[in-house]
Parts: C-alpha cells; sequence; structure tokens
C-alpha cells in the first residue's frame, strides 16, 4: 500500500522559509504569487497491514509521534492504496 | 556533582562541555552514547550538548527525542533530577516533551555565530543560583533556529510561573528588539520546565568560562549548579 503524509505549519506560525521563497519568486518576475507557506511531503510504502482504516491509524500514528510537531504543524494522512 | 554528557550522531559541543564540567566541578563527567538505556548510577546532572544531532534531520532534535537513552532522561527528570539542554540539546528537550514550544528559523534567516547578552531573571533556581536577579550575562550563540516559539498560553504560564530564566537583553539589561537577536517570543534565551530540575537554554554558558576565552560569565552557571548539589 502506498501512502502520503503532508505536514503543514499551522495557520499564525511564521515561516521564515515561505517568506523567503515568496521573495525569490517574486525577483523571478513570477507574477500573482500572494504568499507561500513551506511544508513537508512524506511518501511512505506499507506492508502487512491489511485493511486501509488500520493503515491510516498507523500513518496517524507516525505523524503524531515523529513526522510532524504537533505544537506548529498540522498533518494529512492520503492512503493512496 | 556527577554529570552525564550526552552523545548523538551529529553533536559536536560535548568536548566543551565536558571540559567546563571537569574545570567546575573537577569531576570527569560521564559520556553518555544515545543507544544506552540507563545513566550511570547516582547521575545528579544530565547535559544535552550542543550541535546538530542526526544532520537536524526532520526538524532540529527531533530524531534524538526519540532515541533510547531519553526514556532514561525522562525517568530521571521524573525523580526530580537535574537536566540542562544547551542549543541543541534545548531543541532535543522542546522535541521530547520535556519542555514546551519549539525553536524556529532565527526570524532574519541568517544562522548566528557572537556573543550576546542574557538578562538572568531569577536566581533562586539550581541554574542560576550563582547569579543575581537581573545580571546581565555575556556568552556565546552559534545557531540558525534559536526563535522560541509557543502558543500564547503556554508564553503566559511560563511568564506567570517565572520560568523565562534568560533574556536576550542590551548590554544594560534593558529588553529591547534590536538585542533579541532571532526574534524569540519575549526574547526568551532559556525556560525552565514546570517541576523547575529541566533547562533548556540556546546560547552557550560553557564556552565562556576560562580567561584565555575571554569572559567567564558562564561560570557562574555551572558553579551554581555544584553548590546548589553540594548544599
Amino acid at each position: 500500500m502506498k501512502a502520503r503524509v503532508t505536514v503543514t505549519l499551522k495557520t499564525g506560525v511564521l515561516d521564515p522559509q515561505g517568506k523567503a521563497i515568496e521573495g525569490a519568486l517574486r525577483s523571478l518576475g513570477i507574477q500573482g504569487v500572494a504568499s507561500v507557506r513551506q511544508g513537508k511531503v512524506f511518501d511512505i510504502e506499507i506492508d502487512g497491514v491489511g485493511d486501509r482504516g488500520k493503515a491510516e491509524e498507523l500513518l496517524k500514528q507516525a505523524a503524531d509521534r515523529l513526522l510532524a510537531n504537533t505544537v506548529i504543524e498540522n498533518y494529512h494522512v492520503d492512503v493512496i492504496g | 556533582m556527577k554529570a552525564a554528557v550526552l552523545v548523538f550522531p551529529g553533536i559536536n559541543r560535548e568536548r566543551d562541555m565536558a571540559r567546563t564540567l571537569r574545570l567546575v566541578s573537577g569531576r570527569e563527567p560521564a559520556m553518555v552514547w544515545h543507544a544506552d538505556t540507563e545513566l550511570p548510577q547516582g547521575t545528579d546532572l544530565v547535559v544535552i550538548p550542543g550541535g546538530f544531532s542526526y544532520g537536524d534531520y526532520l526538524r532540529c532534535g527531533a530524531i534524538a527525542a526519540r532515541s533510547a537513552i531519553m526514556n532514561a532522561v525522562r525517568a530521571h527528570a521524573a525523580r526530580d533530577g537535574l537536566v540542562l539542554g544547551v542549543c541543541n540539546g534545548f531543541q532535543i528537550l522542546c522535541e521530547a516533551g520535556l519542555l514546551p514550544g519549539v525553536l524556529m528559523r532565527n526570524s532574519q534567516l541568517k544562522f548566528i555565530c557572537h556573543d550576546v547578552y542574557l538578562r538572568v531573571e531569577r536566581s533562586d533556581t539550581p541554574f542560576t543560583c550563582g547569579y543575581n536577579a537581573g545580571q546581565v550575562i555575556r556568552v556565546p550563540v552559534a545557531h540558525g533556529e534559536g526563535n522560541y516559539i509557543a502558543d500564547g498560553e503556554t508564553v503566559a504560564r511560563l511568564e506567570g510561573e517565572g520560568r523565562v530564566l534568560f533574556r536576550y537583553a542590551a548590554p544594560d539589561g534593558m529588553i529591547d528588539p534590536n538585542w533579541n537577536h532571532n526574534g524569540a517570543m519575549n526574547a526568551i534565551a532559556g525556560i525552565l520546565s514546570d517541576a523547575g530540575n529541566v533547562l533548556g537554554m540556546m546560547p552557550h554558558p560553557e564556552n565562556h568560562v576560562e580567561e584565555s576565552m575571554g569572559p567567564t560569565d558562564g561560570r557562574g552557571l555551572f558553579a551554581g549548579l555544584v553548590q546548589h548539589l553540594a548544599a
């Protein structure tokens, strides 16, 4: 089973890296970019877990315990199949 | 004082820390590898030094915070044992949940490596009894992610309970955004756990203890710990 965990900064948390990227996009002359927030994507292969529900459960545990710092980050789990 | 210095792959300040502990306490600290599951018998103080554990992969301190030795550190802290985390050590303590909040990228996006002035907010703790409240000390910083943030409720609690021990300040002790080098909330440079036995701080007091290195303002922290444990 393939899955993707996306980790993003919570609203209101300052993202200096996103700001720097935003500035760089402007300096490239790319028009219409209002703001940029940087996040992380984890592509995960799951083995030996039969059903989708269990896979989601496992990924939530992985995100809560390591992949995301829930003080400043939100995460989203997608089991792709 | 029986100290134990934790060693993770990518840590690079453990020898400075061990040297300072030996110089100030007269006793060689134990060096404890991250895969160990126990601290040496009778450890009074656990020190998590600075560096770049696991190359700062994922988030600064995130991987180290989940290593085997950290369970022993949690148990030590739960028994009221003293824990000091400096720089990456502070980041590891936050990631391990032993201290609240997060150290984010410095607000001006630059790695900063120079001396700073800190105002010592309290002198009635094991970590600051070698100083006077309000005293300004000069110690170095070397970090790219030292910008302390936490939610408003947590910061209010830290302030209300007097758990901010060190703040970035001007040389005269005034709190001024121009001297808050990394943009930390309330100029926070070091905080105490709710039980008062775990300190995390970004600056490196261990690098200012010998006259040959310039100021010796960092010595008070370690001398205070020795004095506290001897009392």
